[in-house]
């Protein structure tokens, strides 16, 4: 089966194909359409990864398509590898990627753009799909650039709104920020090793004497690949604008796609990092920092999709400090029960903002839990979950990224407490937004309340089934002092390049961070019950919280460092130097030739010895150049 | 044999549309671009099949007490791409154009097929004083068809590009005049040019390479020999627009390759990175008054500017995969750059503005239409999967990999030409299709089946040529 991997991305290619070029024909079927292609790459991906599962020691499967770049000394072919890793990858995003589908039939189905919206979707599975099986670093690139686009499609895809379609923009462009670093790690790694795969790749760094420099050179540059993708400081403030988009768009995004690969990336490029401890401290650091300043942000935003987006930027900044201390596998596992727990939050928000008429501020919300029951309830399991609750899918792996950091180095405990503070406001923020939207009284109209309504099955189908893996996601990753035998550990080691390992912390250790762990989820749980049980809106922020519902006025620094200063940059050299300086030095010449044949033309005066006169005289020019250059 | 067919055909073509009406001309100009373009199909075919290679070589006695010959060939995938591109361009435009009004069609439709053969010549000429030839014979039909057909600023605006590139042909005239006077048998066949050129001193060389990249680097354009660019683009009926920078822009970078380096290796050798730096102060320098254009016409002619430059930095990095970028990409922006003139002709035309403001909405009243507009805009930003992608990534491993003590800084100054492109691409297709409709776009009528048919066509080329770049590296990997 490994060898028809090419079938996963291959259907959402055809859906894509179909849906988009029959989108004025196919009215609501596309949905179905798009959505049946995605299924079709989930079978085939459970079927994948089964089959790597039972031979986990046999390594990769290398499937070859096509000379991609074939030329010279470059040769890069258009290749698929199936490992642990890239199958867990195709069942993510195919699996929830589906669930997404199957909601958005009936959440788009009001929408002029219903084929369209699909073929989207698909187009943006495809990508994804594209990025985590390429074989090399070009084929993950053509994915990496194929999400950025899908996403600019996505968030603008109500174009009449010029807010949104900035907010498109925005996105395309940080997105490509990034990717010039990863294009230049890319260049790097090609000038220097000549080959772009993946396994190669590991062999040259495993058993070369690669310059430690050059290593870090690299590793950086695909870091700040991935801050783009994975919305990390300082290229994230595209991800919280990027909810200008439709709903699911933002459970794909959030989810199963996009935000993923830079973790994905960082994973599959294991080798490279394990030799760049100083390229790893620089992601611990940012990781960290990224968590803690989107949390704080997120505790004071009143769009219900603001604070899962900021809340997925923190999140994320947990992933990126698991990969700052080269503990992959907890990456790997946040990011699939993140995908579980978030995918599900963001769909939540779609049927309260599908119920609620469109209205998107929590401040004219509440009540909401006597009329949309099954929305509530997996709600309610989404926040325990990313709140890190035990036995919830969050609680394991956050628990397991936070020994890992626990035990890293000197500062390990230093970057655990502040990891924790994060962790607190996750509880508080989550739960603010739980009590405000689903607690209290209905603060919006008469006529939204007439209308509050729970949403068809289609939409809570995949609710629930979210709810139930939220629940049960962590079980896939017991950590060995809790009984368990950590399948995805014993998956993911065929992937990863051994690293000593540090001493493991003794399992009393383990149990005491637990426990903190666990106390710290229900303070912050507390905290926001005893302020947000009983919303009301006098509560005005003052202080240091009108900083974080401004995010930090970090749109305004870069406009006024960057955006700005470069435009104005443009107009000077559009006034002072093309106008004024090239072309004004040009025009000039213009004149000066039409001013001297003018004068010049006076010199065809008609008379035949003044013509000799003049040809005399060059003659004798002619003469004495002749004897000057020949030095007679 | 065949390949003699490639001049006469246009020239033949060219003459006969001069004496048919109007009201016909079109149709004998379409014919002859269609027969070129089987003859240029045929040698395609050849060539990759490595058969008869006889059939697109010609020889014949031309000025013979001078060593000037009528040597024409085709013997790299260069040619071959640019005779190629060259064929294709013509017949499209025509079958756009065909609609549109416009005053005695049939000087129109003469000068365009006599400027397809002056540029298959300059493509195929093997001969120095045969290219000069062509290269003239291209441009003064050029210069005829945008004074007079084009805005109202046209004769002021030919005058500078007909200066600009007419100081251009001197130099490159007295630069090949002194190689030529420097061959062993006083011959201007390439093989004695390379020859000759290669034993001058490198102090002839640092001058004679500094003329002839001036002429040629006016042609393509490089900064700062740019200004007549986008005042050409601006002010020229859209098909000589096309022609100005899908085809003769080619010239420039063709004449670099073939005429320059490998002739006057000491003085590439020296110019390089002085080139290099300029070129990508020039991608910088394009881009940044891209993202300040109001006029979608001049925006395109930088974002042009800015490709040109990388296109230049690559060759000049001498680099193995620099240089096969830049003849993958030269092709490909070929078809780029006309499916955007092709877009903006249809805005212009509908609109009867240049101005990015006055439009918007468009997506809601032509959603065809913005699906093309928004698949070439992303072949223009090189986005992977499209034909962009491939020559700018080897490109830029070019630029990389340059025996040049700058190749990190002018590789990272350079992307940023890439997120810029991002910037003004995004910005014009959201200004052109975004937003509501206002009273100028309200009845924008979505693509004829005309425009269709083309637009269709170069969309198929930008995705085939994306998925599949072999189609393009094939061709150019021996050399």
């Amino acid at each position: 089966m490994t060898n028809l991997v090419w079938l996963v991305p291959l259907f959402p290619l055809i859906g894509f194909l179909i849906t988009g070029l029959g989108r004025n024909m196919l009215g609501k079927s596309a949905g179905w359409i798009a959505s049946l292609a995605i299924l079709a790459s989930f079978v085939v991906s459970l079927l994948v990864f089964f089959e790597v599962k039972s031979s986990v020691v046999a390594g990769p499967v290398l499937v070859h398509l096509f000379d991609f770049i074939h030329i010279g000394s470059m040769q890069i072919p258009f290749a698929f590898q199936v490992d642990a890793l890239s199958s867990i990858f195709l069942l993510i995003i195919t699996g929830i990627g589906f669930l997404i589908h199957l909601y958005s039939i009936s959440y788009m189905s009001h929408d002029d753009g219903f084929a369209k919206f699909f073929s989207y979707l698909n187009l943006f599975v495809f990508s994804m799909l594209l990025l985590v099986l390429g074989a090399n670093y070009l084929i993950m690139f053509i994915g990496w650039e194929g999400v950025g686009l899908c996403s600019y499609l996505l968030i603008g895809f109500w174009y009449k709104n010029i807010d949104y379609t900035k907010a498109a923009q925005k996105a395309f462009v940080m997105n490509r920020i990034g990717d010039l670093g990863f294009l230049i790690g890319i260049f790097l790694l090609f000038s220097k090793l000549g080959t772009l795969d993946f396994t190669t790749l590991q062999t040259a760094f495993t058993t070369g004497n690669l310059d430690p420099s050059f290593i870090t050179a690299v590793a950086l540059c695909f870091f700040v690949g991935a801050t783009g993708k994975s919305a990390q400081i300082p290229l994230f403030t595209w991800l919280p604008d990027a909810m200008a988009g439709p709903t699911p768009v933002s459970a794909l995004i959030h989810a199963a796609t996009m935000v993923t690969a830079g973790v994905y990336m960082i994973t599959r490029s294991n080798f490279i990092y394990s030799l760049a401890p100083q390229a790893q401290q620089v992601i611990l650091i940012i990781g960290l920092a990224t968590a803690l300043v989107a949390a704080t942000i997120a505790t004071r935003q009143n769009d219900i999709k603001k604070v899962l987006a900021y809340s997925t930027v923190s999140q994320l900044g947990f992933m990126f400090m698991a990969l700052g201390v080269g503990a992959y596998t907890a990456a790997v596992f946040h990011v699939i029960t993140h995908a579980f727990f978030k995918a599900l939050l963001f769909l939540g928000s779609g049927s309260v903002i599908h119920a609620v008429g469109g209205e998107q501020d929590i401040r004219k919300m509440g009540g909401l839990k006597s009329s949309m029951k099954i929305t509530y309830l997996t709600f309610l399991i989404g926040c325990i979950a990313i709140a890190g609750i035990p036995p919830l899918s969050g609680f394991f792996s956050k628990d397991e990224i936070m020994m890992h950091i626990f035990n890293h180095g000197a500062f390990g405990k230093v970057f655990w407490s502040l990891g924790m503070l994060a962790a607190l406001m996750t509880a508080y923020y989550m739960f603010r937004l739980l009590f405000v939207t689903f607690f209290g009284t209905f603060r919006g109209t008469e006529h939204q309340r007439e209308h509050l309504h729970e949403s068809p099955a289609l939409m809570t189908i995949p609710l629930v089934v979210l709810a139930v893996l939220s629940i049960a996601g962590g079980f896939i990753g017991v950590p060995e002092v809790l009984g368990g035998h950590h399948a995805l550990n014993q998956l993911l080691q065929t992937v990863l390049v051994p690293v000593e390992h540090l001493e493991h912390l003794s399992h009393n250790t383990e149990f005491v961070l637990m426990g903190i762990a666990v106390l710290i989820g229900i303070i912050g749980i507390v905290i926001a019950w005893l302020g947000f049980k009983k919303y009301n809106a006098a509560d005005e922020s003052k202080g240091l919280a009108t900083f974080f519902e401004n995010k930090w006025y970090i749109d305004e620094l870069y406009a006024s460092v960057i955006t700005n200063p470069l435009n104005k940059l443009s107009v000077f050299f559009e006034k002072f130097i093309e106008k004024s300086g090239i072309d004004a030095l040009v025009n000039g010449v213009g004149k000066m030739i039409q001013v001297g044949s003018q004068k010049f033309r006076l010199l065809q005066s008609g008379l035949v010895g003044f013509y000799m006169f003049l040809m005399v005289i060059g003659i004798i020019v002619l003469f004495v150049i002749q004897v000057w250059v020949n030095k007679l | 044999m065949l390949i003699l067919l490639l001049i006469l055909i246009p020239l033949l073509g060219g003459l006969l549309t001069f004496m048919t009406p109007s009201s016909k001309a079109s149709y004998t100009a379409i014919i002859s671009s269609i027969g070129t373009l089987i003859v240029a199909g045929s040698i395609y075919f050849l060539y990759t099949q490595q058969r008869n290679a006889e059939m697109f070589a010609f020889d014949a006695q031309w000025i013979e007490n001078i060593g000037a010959r009528f040597t024409i060939g085709i013997s790299h995938g260069l040619a071959l791409l640019m005779v190629m591109l060259t064929a294709l361009a013509f017949p499209l435009i025509y079958i756009f154009i065909h609609h549109q009004k416009r005053e005695n069609k049939s000087v129109f439709y003469g000068l365009m097929s006599l400027a397809q053969m002056g540029l298959m010549g300059v493509f195929i000429a093997k001969d120095a004083l045969l290219f000069y030839g062509f290269w003239e014979i291209a441009l003064i039909p050029v210069y005829f068809l945008s004074s007079m057909y084009g805005g109202s600023r046209r004769i002021a605006v030919t005058f500078k590009f007909f200066v600009y590139t007419f100081v251009g042909s001197l130099l490159m005239l007295v630069s090949l005049l002194y190689i030529y006077q420097h061959t062993n048998i006083h011959s201007f066949a390439w093989n004695s040019f390379v020859e000759a050129g290669r034993n001058l001193p490198l102090g002839s060389q640092i001058w004679l390479f500094c003329l002839m990249f001036v002429a040629f680097a006016i042609k393509m354009p490089i900064f700062p020999f740019h200004t007549w660019q986008p005042d050409a683009y601006e002010q020229s009926a859209t098909p000589v627009t096309i022609v100005l920078s899908a085809l003769m822009v080619k010239m420039g970078l063709f004449a670099v390759l073939i005429w320059l380096i490998p002739v006057l290796t000491l003085g590439a050798d020296y110019w390089m990175n002085t080139i290099m730096i300029l070129s990508v102060i020039g991608i910088v320098y394009a881009s940044c008054l891209a993202m300040v254009q109001t006029n979608i016409k001049r925006l395109i002619a930088y974002s042009s500017i800015a490709h040109v430059g990388l296109m230049c930095a690559a060759i000049f990095s001498q680099h193995e995969l620099g240089i096969q970028g830049a003849i993958v990409q030269m092709f490909n922006h070929g078809i780029n750059i006309m499916g955007l003139w092709f877009i903006v002709s249809i805005l212009e035309d509908r609109l009867n503005t240049q101005d990015l403001n006055q439009m918007g909405g468009i997506a809601k009243v032509a959603p065809t239409f913005t699906i093309a507009l928004v698949l070439i805009s992303l072949a223009n930003i090189a986005l992977p999967l499209t034909n962009g992608f491939v020559g700018e990534f080897m490109m830029f491993n070019g630029v990389f990999n340059a025996a040049s003590p700058y190749r990190v800084s002018l590789t990272v100054v350079a992307g940023l030409g890439v997120i810029f492109a991002a910037v003004y691409t995004l910005s014009m297709i959201r200004k052109v299709a975004f937003g509501n409709v206002n009273t100028n776009t309200e009845n924008f009528k979505d693509l004829s089946n005309n425009e269709l048919f083309i637009l269709v066509l170069i969309m198929l080329l930008i995705l085939v040529l994306g998925f599949y770049p072999s189609l393009i590296t094939n061709l150019i990997a021996g050399n």
